[in-house]
């Protein structure tokens, strides 16, 4: 009776192997680095939703001293300096998508104020970009607004409306507001670790669908079942090993790139997280050999990876809050990795979160990480082994 | 005919370390026929890949129909008068292609015209015996076959020199005897053909004209084959080329004495009954029966395709069985007996050992997965490279071998944990005599001495002479099984091969399966035609681009994926990526404890914006519950808040946000001021003059142009559009050109007038015309499913997203032109397009916020071109005018990117 034991040994040798393969293809590794470094690195100007330079365009049809005093309201690193443009030439930045905002500010604006009209100022928004626009349009009525207050603050002669006390910021009851854990809301903290994340999804994914799938094509998967060597133990070490190539590299770039480059101070516990990414690292690699096991050609593994990786991407919280996700995707993306590596990298390493926080997480990834590799290994020798 | 057709002189050769030639120099004749012959790794395939202008010339001069083969002219202009069937069955041919779709792109290539072409293709289908199985793919064909119809393809341009490198290994005795009849009848037809054969099947180098005995780089002899005889004072070509080995080669050869086999208690180790397997409709075995006994050496000989490997794999339990069982060392074979797969050796027909790690690295994984004991490890992995004379090149990865070193190394993997039983599938196939004696020594030494029972393929039928027994396979069944000397006495006359001969032939007729009629010599010559060589030929690429989309058409499941997937991604992404960021939570830590500081939560949890949790308790639970990310926002009132309020002095509410996600923060942020804000107006009007409302002094009108409705999808499948055009096409494209590099019919652009431009833009165009396609049915579901308005001009759209695709699979060929493996293209197209296309093409930031490095990948990069057009002609109601700007960038993007690929792809093998 042939008995289904594990050897251990042969997932080590088999691991071992792994090693060699991807040590004796520079151009792989070549990716990899790229990955880590460049990637990353390029990947902390991705923050939608934040305004950072934001374009501004100012049509000035009023030319007083308070519309001068608007224009040189928009500072960086918000926004850029405005750029002053006729109203034909608005429209025409604004349909280039050179702009997001422009603000109108008519004819005897200044005149109006002071005579305690309550002038109007328009205020046009490219909504095409709807982070920007949300908290962009906001943004720019308080600066109005908050000029308009101090020049009248400095102008006691003009005119106010009934009841109002002009008062500087400080006198209002006053909304003391810290943000925590990333007190200037730097982008670049928050892109480079959400970078390392999503990397580390695509290289897991793709180094062991692809191994598989090479040693398909090349006929060795075929040879190592004619072996005393059983599926699980393939396995087994395509997860071990391209599992540890991943780990290894993140940690490089979190602690060079991240912390050393860009000096993005990691709160939490770097071993903790590393624990997590392990799990994560289980997770997607059983992944990757289950796409394997779906795609059977290299050029359908291809097209697979990208539909899979996109949405993960996209939509584990990585870019966008996942609370403002429709409830159907919020329940759909449980099922992905991605997610839970998500909350937990940033439960870990921006608030300093310890187990007892994120421990949901982790067996989240553990079921998700063996739902994947039962099925991969349900489908393995059906799809993969005995194919001419 | 005073010039020869191809002189060369001190050519030499190299690979890394390894000398492949070394000063080799000979001449070809028009009309003559010349074999290369000698041990593998010679460079045999080397000296003919340099003729073909398939590799580049390192070192030496080799002219070819009078001119230097290293001028680029040279060899672009006598292409079309060389023929080249590489090495490996059928690999520079299309394998998803039917025979008839292979003949004629092939003779596209060469520039013939649709007459002609056709006039020929029949001819050469007809006259090969293949016409019959014309709709048959390349990739269903047996190896006879596919070797035939690689010679339909090198004669369609009806050459002046044909090189064959081995072009009958692996092929059975019936369909070599009618590839050399086929030569024959062509070389009656046109008397001027040169051809040049490397081959290690020594009977039919006797039959050539003139030999050049390769060894070590250089040429021992270069005689006909009487002449060679007579030097050598040989009986056989065989022990004549081993004659002429130095000497320290020569020692080690010992001719193959068989013992007979002991008779005694005989034990059945392999055996099967009605052993059959179904793919689909196809019978590949149908009802085999064997008994092959220990110690025993069992033959299977029979055509390729006739159901061999999938017989030898059903038994090593690679493969279920549709019908019937087998047995081996007793037990019934099952895919998961893992005692006796460690008792069985397999060496199977392709090279299945891993290229990546050297010889030893490869016989140290295989001692190791079979459980040999560290100890003996060493030694047994030392023994077997010695004994396989793989001592020299241990360290070397098989890929850099030639195939007859590969083939030893896969014996000596085989033999690593001293099975009981051998199952070989072909494994002297590319190998030389030499090599192969050596390995039949071996295999007497273990079947005699050692018991093992050894059951081999083979198409040598002074190989199948050697066997004990053998069994002749045919379509799928068992024809005769008896041992060899039977064989020859009853159907051959003495002779074994007209034996097989015989009985293959009879069973054709009965089968009607393969083509057995002997195929006429008429092979059509064109009249003094020539197609044109040089230039840009539409005809060449309108051939790529055919073939590819046929390909594309064969697995289409390929296409459906990215069509299908596409319009799944973006209707998935469109509604799940919302920048509506509501239902922030938030709790109260209230000192304070009034009316007002409740009245201030209520007020935010009353607005869509916020939701409130349980309160806070004190500030380690705020802590805690911030850290667990369970909070967005916390808020403190403090003691005597709303007495403060109401007597107009000074107060504050703290306020704890989570930065964690930087944009989340700013949006709540935003919100709370507003919240704030409104409620201090409330409290004004509520309290009168007691408190202090905050009056707004201007009113801005604010207008959300081109999606007043702020909808989120309405913003997003837009922006959508143009991340799926870019990563798809480039996707498909890339890997469709590195696949040919991987599979070898990249060689075709080596030798055929193809040029790269052509190569490229032939595979550019039907994933382009794809490309185009999924912009139409995306803009389709973006308008009616999704409701997203197209605003603007359709047809500037349209005419964009032409160019953007364009660039797209422009940015899949340069990628892949200079990848050389599938996985580094899937990976590299991957990492090159995701990032800038989400980072800097405008996707979430305008473009004109970008600075520095960024700012300017952002000008190149067309996907930020496209956004343009795609928000301008969807959202803003814009067309040709308004856009003229973003289409230049697009329409210059396709020749540099195109330009750039043609420069990284390589002409010729390194």
């Amino acid at each position: 009776m042939g008995q289904l034991r594990l050897r251990w040994d042969h997932v080590r040798d088999l691991g071992v192997k792994e090693f060699w393969s991807l040590a004796r293809d520079p151009f792989l590794l070549g990716l990899i680095l790229f990955a880590f470094t460049v990637s990353v690195f390029a990947g902390t100007k991705v923050s939608p939703e934040t305004l950072q330079h934001t374009p501004i365009a100012i049509v000035d049809e009023d030319r007083s001293q308070l519309s001068t005093r608007l224009r040189d309201a928009f500072l960086p690193p918000y926004f850029q300096a405005p750029r002053l443009v006729d109203a034909k030439e608005m429209d025409r930045r604004l349909d280039a998508g050179l702009d997001s905002f422009a603000l109108r500010i008519p004819p005897h604006f200044q005149r109006d104020l002071l005579a305690g009209r309550q002038p109007s100022l328009q205020l046009q928004v490219d909504a095409t970009r709807m982070g920007q626009a949300f908290s962009g349009s906001g943004y720019v009525q308080r600066i109005v607004q908050g000029e308009v207050r101090d020049f009248q603050v400095e102008r006691p002669g003009a005119w106010r409306a009934p009841g109002a006390v002009v008062a500087a910021p400080t006198e209002a009851v006053e909304l003391v507001i810290r943000a925590r854990f990333n007190p200037e809301l730097s982008r670049v903290w928050f892109g480079s670790i959400m970078q390392v994340i999503n990397q580390v999804t695509l290289l897991s994914l793709l180094l062991t669908g692809a191994a598989l799938l090479r040693e398909r094509e090349r006929g060795t998967l075929e040879h190592l079942l004619v072996m005393p060597v059983t599926p699980l133990e393939i396995m087994l070490a395509k997860v071990w090993s391209m599992g540890l190539v991943v780990l290894l590299a993140a940690s490089a770039s979190l602690l060079l790139v991240v912390q050393g480059l860009l000096q993005v101070p990691i709160a939490g516990s770097l071993p903790l997280f590393l624990a997590g990414t392990s799990l994560h690292l289980f997770a997607t690699t059983s992944m990757g050999i289950f796409l394997a096991t779906v795609a059977r050609s290299m050029p359908r593994f291809g097209l697979t990876l990208l539909m899979v990786v996109l949405p993960l991407q996209m939509l584990s919280g990585s870019i966008t809050p996942r609370e403002s996700m429709p409830v159907w995707v919020q329940l759909a993306m449980l099922v992905a990795p991605n997610t839970h590596y998500v909350i937990l990298g940033q439960g870990i390493l921006y608030r300093s979160a310890g187990l007892a926080a994120v421990w949901p997480q982790f067996i989240w990834l553990a079921l998700i990480g063996s739902g994947f590799f039962g099925l991969s290994l349900a489908r393995f020798r059906r799809t993969l082994g005995a194919l001419s | 005919m005073s010039q020869p057709v191809v002189r060369c002189s001190n050519l030499a050769l190299r690979y890394g370390r390894r000398q492949a030639l070394d000063g080799v120099g000979f001449e070809l004749g028009a009309g003559e026929l010349l074999g290369l012959i000698g041990p593998d790794g010679v460079g045999k395939s080397s000296l003919l890949g340099l003729i073909a202008g398939a590799r580049r010339l390192q070192r030496g001069q080799l002219q070819v129909f009078g001119g230097d083969m290293a001028r680029g002219e040279h060899r672009r202009a006598i292409c079309q008068r060389i023929a080249y069937l590489p090495q490996g069955l059928g690999r520079h041919l299309h394998a998803s292609l039917t025979v008839e779709e292979n003949l004629r792109s092939f003779a596209a290539l060469f520039g013939l015209a649709r007459q002609e072409r056709n006039r020929r293709c029949t001819a050469l289908l007809a006259s090969t015996g293949l016409a019959p199985f014309r709709h048959r793919r390349a990739g269903q064909l047996s190896g006879g076959m596919k070797q035939k119809l690689g010679l339909c393809c090198a004669l369609v341009h009806d050459p002046d020199l044909l090189l064959l490198d081995e072009p009958t290994t692996g092929v059975d005795p019936l369909a070599r005897q009618q590839f050399w009849q086929l030569i024959a009848g062509i070389r009656h037809a046109q008397p001027a053909l040169a051809v040049l054969v490397a081959t290690a099947t020594m009977e039919e180098a006797a039959d050539f004209d003139r030999l050049l005995a390769l060894d070590g780089g250089r040429v021992l002899a270069d005689a006909s084959p009487a002449e060679l005889l007579a030097r050598t004072a040989s009986a056989s070509l065989e022990q004549a080329f081993i004659a002429l080995l130095p000497l320290e080669r020569r020692q080690r050869h010992r001719p193959v004495l068989i013992p007979p086999a002991r008779q005694g208690a005989a034990e059945v180790v392999i055996a099967a009954r009605g052993l059959s397997r179904r793919f689909g409709e196809f019978m590949a075995v149908d009802g085999v029966d064997l008994r092959i006994e220990r110690g025993e050496i069992f033959g299977f000989v029979g055509s390729n395709g006739c159901g061999k490997t999938t017989t030898m794999k059903m038994l090593t339990g690679l493969l279920p069985a549709s019908g019937g069982q087998a047995w081996l060392l007793g037990r019934p074979v099952r895919a998961d007996d893992l005692d006796t797969r460690r008792r069985v050796g397999y060496v199977s027909q392709t090279f299945s050992l891993y290229g990546e790690l050297s010889v030893r690295q490869n016989l140290m994984l295989h001692a190791r997965l079979f459980g040999l004991p560290a100890t003996g490890r060493q030694a047994r992995v030392r023994d077997l490279l010695e004994r396989f004379d793989l001592l020299a090149v241990a360290d070397t990865r098989p890929t850099a071998l030639p195939q007859g070193h590969r083939q030893r190394l896969a014996l000596a993997v085989a033999l690593i944990q001293q099975p009981e039983v051998l199952i070989l599938d072909e494994p002297t196939s590319g190998v030389d005599p030499v090599a192969r004696e050596a390995f039949w020594q071996e295999l007497i030494q273990l079947s005699r001495q050692e018991k093992v029972t050894i059951f081999i393929s083979t198409h040598f039928v002074n190989e199948a002479a050697r066997c004990d027994r053998l069994s002749l396979m045919h379509a799928g069944r068992v024809l005769v099984s008896a041992t060899p000397a039977e064989l020859a006495r009853q159907r051959g006359g003495g002779s074994l091969e007209q034996a097989f001969l015989a009985i293959l032939r009879d069973a054709s007729d009965a089968t009607a399966g393969e083509p057995a009629a002997t195929p006429s010599a008429s092979i059509p010559m064109a009249v003094g035609w020539r197609g044109q060589a040089s230039g840009f030929s539409l005809q060449r690429l309108a051939s790529i681009a055919g073939r590819e989309t046929l390909e594309l058409r064969r697995d289409p499941l390929r296409a459906v994926l990215a069509l299908a997937g596409s319009l799944l991604l973006m209707v998935v992404m469109g509604l799940g990526i919302s920048f509506d960021v509501e239902q922030l939570s938030f709790a109260v830590l209230d000192h304070d404890g009034t009316s007002l500081s409740r009245d201030y939560a209520d007020t935010l949890a009353g607005s869509r914006y916020f939701s409130a949790t349980p309160p806070l308790r004190d500030h380690r639970d705020l802590d805690r519950r911030l850290e667990s990310g369970r909070l967005s926002l916390a808020l403190e009132f403090p003691p005597r808040f709303g007495r403060a309020i109401l007597r107009s002095s000074p107060a504050s509410i703290g306020v704890w946000i989570d930065g964690a996600m930087p944009q989340r923060a700013e949006t709540a942020r935003g919100y709370l001021q507003g919240m704030h804000g409104l409620w201090l107006r409330e409290l004004g009007e509520r309290e009168g003059a007691r408190a202090r409302p905050s009056g707004e002094p201007v009113k801005v009108e604010t207008r959300f142009r081109y999606n007043p409705e702020l909808r989120s999808l309405t913003a997003m499948v837009p922006t959508m559009i143009p991340l799926l055009l870019l990563l798809l096409p480039a996707m498909l494209t890339a890997l469709s050109v590195v696949r040919e590099k991987e599979l070898g019919s990249v060689v075709n652009l080596y030798v055929t007038p193809l040029t790269r431009l052509e190569f490229l833009l032939g595979k550019q165009l039907p994933y382009a015309v794809l490309g185009l396609v999924n912009f139409l049915l995306l803009a389709l579901v973006a308008t009616t499913v999704l409701g997203v308005p197209l605003r603007g001009s359709l047809a500037a759209a349209t005419l964009a997203a032409g160019l953007y695709v364009g660039a797209a699979t422009g940015f899949g060929l340069l990628v892949s032109s200079f990848m050389p493996s599938q996985i580094s293209a899937i990976f590299g197209t991957a990492v090159l397009t995701i990032l800038p296309a989400l980072s800097f093409s405008g996707v979430f930031d305008p473009v004109s916020s970008l600075t520095g490095l960024s700012a300017w990948i952002s000008r190149v990069y067309p996907t930020t071109h496209f956004l343009t057009i795609t928000q301008g002609t969807f959202l803003k109601g814009l067309g040709f005018d308004g856009l003229a700007g973003a289409f230049l960038p697009l329409l210059l993007a396709i020749p540099v990117l195109l330009g750039l690929s043609v420069l990284c792809l390589r002409p010729q093998e390194a």
